[in-house]
């Protein structure tokens, strides 16, 4: 009897260890994360700091870092070696899970960290060739002697802050998922560009445009997809001349102009970007600022996320002092200033990844025919780690054009990937893209950017400038492939070397404008330049909204300061709005609403078309707008996942509006009514009321626009509430210059005012920590939320005084 | 009481060191070296080992303005207050500690059994 009680309770004893030390599905390990000594109560930071000397091994002479109230590191070092060590340790301290996860995504490694229910995400990444190309760029980024002192020193530098940290320091997510942090290598800041690229150059409708082409035929399709807008307003202002001879071997469409016959039907497409990816910038020139020197601003809207996307950091050593937003995970600063210049980005929307169909020889997938000849493929083996499971191991064969994403047969992660096509894409090329910050960091005038720019590849960014000799620029810039009119619009027929990119467009022929006479530069991803650029770029670009409001305010602004730059990152009038409704609310057939819909209306009459947090207007345009495409689309245009298509433009539809409210498009097929203009408008905007009142009730304060839109910036890992900043309560939206939607926005706010010494102003929606557990985690938010910015300390020396430095390192 | 002074004392000092379940380790010890009935050996593990957890846990909350406990709380069991964390941390560690001290008492048993047998 003794015997059994001593051997039960001790096995249970056991047990119940057991049970706490081991994850249980999703739920985590219980005593280890509940244990104050390793567990989450070890990742609470105190409020106070003190000053503190880090022994580490990897300098070669002591850093000082100064680290002011908003987390914001200023590191001086004493030379470039140093300065990017001490950049990859600060940014490993502060980040070190978001980095790693983001590369490992990249990679198609999530699987290993969350099983088998990430296989088709790790496969999707994989089979586009994100590590093939990483590889890519780090051969390239590695032939240049000052990049490879950057990426090897940054590695060695994240790697110092892991090799010191317990188990007990781990980042609380590698806790909650049970893993430890591997070592970095110069491959994963390679992997952290493609995830960027991948972000905002992956973008390929030539699948849904071809299955539209193949349905409706070329005239109709060139009448709803046109190549240029109507309402536009390019990045180049119209009418500037182009500074050079273009190539005289520019590529023509091969005779044979209507699909090839090899393009059967398609039951996929591609997955789309998401359209409200976009950015602003602008700069203001000396004629136009009240301080007599340029004024820059710019604000990348991405899918906003925490830890914050952004990493400010002032980075100082012989050759730079410069200050900014940084990515975790790459050296150098990727936006902002230094003493003489300041330049940002926007995306540029160019067409850089076309589909081509693969005709293999036989089902060993060796050969392909190309140039009327069969040629070898290459085949790279993906080995995919899956958590609690075997490896996977999947081959995906390349041929000249890159990586075939499915083979035929196989089943297609999203629905509507292409199935036996390879994908050319820009992410495949090596780049060295860091050359372009590096110089970019230290900068000091027109050229050098000229010079820095030359070097950069994908994705593509319309890198503005501006210099405190008063110069100020843009330029639309990246690797373009040389294209004949139209190319990559629809698939591509990977047999005939006529459909191949044709080299690409030199560096110095991309399209740049240098102090033009309106004194601003500009661009909110919208076209690139008028009709008279030589080449061929895309077909399609972001609406036009954005860049059009911001080139009539600024065109308005006189005597601009930081201050009225700061108002106009903040404008939420909807142009949209102002060019449609005077086509759409005296359409409608108003005997036909009910008294809610009534009041809906007055509403968005007395509305003053600004997306603030309290209009209702605002709510009541943006459902009308999209139920109305839904009713004069959906019933040609969507037809599920057996004929994937896309709807033509809003610019399109409010041609069509404005221009032929008798076309044949307003009339729904699948109903034997004949329905006109004013019946579409009717009943999408009874629609509309419907959806918003079983959403939020009768018609009243209900409907406004911040809880409507209730944007979410939410935690990397899906489903984290706690760590998300769930229901912010700030105006803005798609397509207007104020950008914040429901998950996408600005994720960076910057004004940069020029002279002796720089002004600037900056605030990302979050903070500098990626810790919830440190007070500087969403320290940012609401001065973000509020339209407000903060001056961005620019020291000089590391002797400076100010009391706004709140802690100082020194490593050695 | 000395029972509980011990294991509080040794189980923090293992645990600085050692995993967190050496803190079973140290009540299994101590209640086999001394402990007159189950339900001390027990309740001197549990006490032992959730104060120290919950004095520790109150410690760094304190430090840090709680700005994590609540964010925690909310995570893990979907409230946004502190108490539930601290509860039920001492509660997991004294539960661990308390079954631990238990089987401690009852191996004496037998061993202690094993002696007077042999006499």
């Amino acid at each position: 009897m003794r015997y059994t009680k001593a051997i039960v309770i001790s096995l249970l004893t056991v047990l119940l260890i057991w049970g706490l030390n081991r994850p249980w599905g999703g739920i985590p390990a219980f005593g280890p994360l509940l244990s104050p000594f390793v567990g989450f109560w070890q990742n609470a930071e105190s409020t106070s700091v003190s000053d503190e000397e880090i022994a580490i091994q990897g300098t070669q002479a002591p850093v000082t870092v100064l680290i002011d109230d908003k987390g914001v590191p200023h590191v001086f070092a004493q030379n470039d070696h140093d300065l990017f060590f001490a950049q990859g340790y600060l940014t490993a301290r502060d980040r070190l899970w978001q980095m790693e996860f983001q590369t490992h995504a990249a990679a198609g490694r999530v699987s290993e960290l969350v099983g088998d229910r990430a296989l088709e995400l790790d496969r999707y990444n994989r089979h586009m060739g994100m590590g093939y190309g990483a590889e890519q760029t780090l051969k390239g980024m590695q032939a240049d002697p000052a990049s490879k002192v950057a990426l090897d020193a940054y590695t060695a530098g994240v790697n110092a802050w892991i090799d010191q940290l317990s188990p007990a320091k781990y980042p609380i997510e590698y806790k909650l998922l049970g893993y430890a942090p591997e070592s970095w290598t110069p491959l994963k800041c390679a992997l952290l560009l493609k995830q960027m690229t991948s972000t905002l150059a992956s973008g390929a409708d030539d699948l849904l445009m071809t299955n539209i082409l193949r349905k409706y035929g070329s005239v109709i399709t060139a009448d709803l997809f046109p190549d240029y807008p109507t309402l536009e307003d390019p990045i180049i202002p119209a009418g500037t001349p182009w500074n050079f001879k273009p190539v005289s071997s520019r590529p023509s469409p091969p005779n044979d102009t209507t699909v090839n016959d090899m393009i059967t039907w398609f039951t996929a497409g591609f997955r789309r970007p998401n359209p409200e990816i976009g950015s602003n910038n602008w700069a203001v020139g000396s004629s136009k600022s009240a301080t007599g020197h340029p004024i820059l601003a710019n604000d990348p809207h991405l899918t906003l996320s925490l830890p914050s996307i952004w990493y400010q950091m002032q980075l100082v050593s012989p050759t730079v002092n410069v200050y900014g937003a940084t990515l975790p995970g790459a050296p150098n600063v990727i936006i902002g200033f230094n003493k003489d210049v300041a330049w940002g980005v926007t995306n540029v929307g160019a067409d850089v990844l076309d589909f081509y169909t693969v005709k293999f020889k036989d089902a060993t997938h060796r050969e392909y025919w190309h140039d009327n000849k069969w040629k070898p493929t290459r085949a790279r083996i993906e080995v995919i780690k899956v958590k609690g499971k075997p490896d996977v191991v999947d081959t995906v064969f390349y041929t000249h054009h890159g990586p075939v994403v499915y083979l035929p047969g196989a089943k297609a992660f999203r629905k509507n990937i292409p199935i036996g096509y390879a994908a050319r894409w820009i992410a495949h090329e090596s780049s060295n893209d860091l050359a372009c910050f590096y110089g970019l960091n230290r900068a000091k005038n027109f050229d050098d950017y000229r010079k820095a720019l030359a070097l950069y590849v994908a994705p593509a960014q319309n890198f503005i400038f501006a210099s405190n000799q008063n110069d100020i620029a843009i330029s639309p810039n990246g690797r373009f492939p040389m294209k004949w009119m139209d190319q990559g619009k629809f698939l591509l027929d990977g047999t005939d070397p006529a459909d191949d990119w044709q080299g690409f467009i030199p560096a110095d022929q991309n399209p740049l404008v240098k102090n033009p006479p309106r004194g601003f530069v500009s661009s909110a991803n919208q076209f690139s330049t008028d009709r008279t650029y030589p080449y061929y770029l895309n077909w399609q670009f972001a609406p036009a909204e954005r860049g059009r409001r911001i080139n009539q305010r600024l065109t308005a602004m006189q005597h601009a300061t930081v201050d009225s730059l700061r108002m106009l990152q903040n404008d939420n009038f909807n142009l949209r709005a102002a060019d449609a409704l005077p086509v759409m609310l005296p359409n409608i057939d108003v005997s036909r609403l009910n008294a809610d819909q009534k009041k809906a209306l007055v509403s968005l009459k007395a509305w003053k078309m600004n997306n603030d947090v309290s209009e209702t207007g605002a709510t009541v345009f943006s459902e009308w707008t999209q139920r109305l495409l839904e009713a004069i689309w959906a019933d040609e245009f969507d037809m599920g996942d057996s004929l994937p298509m896309r709807n033509p433009t809003f610019d399109r539809t409010l041609t069509m509006m404005q221009r032929d409210p008798e076309a044949r498009w307003f009339d729904n097929v699948k109903t034997p009514a004949h329905e006109r203009m004013t019946d579409v408008l009717t009943q999408s905007f009874q629609a509309a009321c419907d959806t918003l009142a079983k959403k939020h009730g009768v018609f009243g304060s209900s409907w406004a626009w911040g809880p409507h839109k209730s944007t979410s910036i939410r935690h990397l890992l899906p489903g984290v509430d706690a760590f998300s900043a769930l229901n912010v309560q700030i105006g803005g939206g798609s397509g207007i210059v104020n950008a914040t939607s429901e998950r996408a926005g600005p994720s960076w706010r910057m004004v940069v005012a020029l002279g002796a010494q720089p002004k600037a102003y900056g605030v990302f929606p979050g903070g500098q920590s990626g810790n919830p557990g440190s007070p500087h985690y969403q320290d940012l938010l609401e001065t973000w939320r509020t339209g407000q910015l903060n001056e961005l300390l620019y020291l000089q020396t590391a002797q400076d005084k100010t009391p706004r430095i709140k802690q100082k390192l020194v490593l050695k | 009481m000395i029972q509980i002074i011990l294991i509080a004392i040794l189980s923090l000092l293992a645990q600085l060191i050692l995993p967190w379940w050496s803190l079973a380790v140290v009540a299994f010890l101590v209640c086999l070296w001394r402990s007159p009935s189950a339900g001390q050996a027990f309740f001197a593990g549990f006490y032992g080992v959730a104060f120290v957890w919950l004095a520790y846990a109150v410690m760094l909350h304190l430090r840090t303005d709680g700005i994590f406990t609540g964010r925690m709380g909310e995570l893990l069991f979907k409230t946004n207050s502190p108490i539930l964390p601290g509860l039920v941390t001492a509660i997991v560690g004294g539960l661990v500690g308390g079954l631990a001290g238990l089987s401690g008492y009852f191996v004496r048993q037998v061993t202690q059994n094993q002696i007077t047998a042999r006499s």
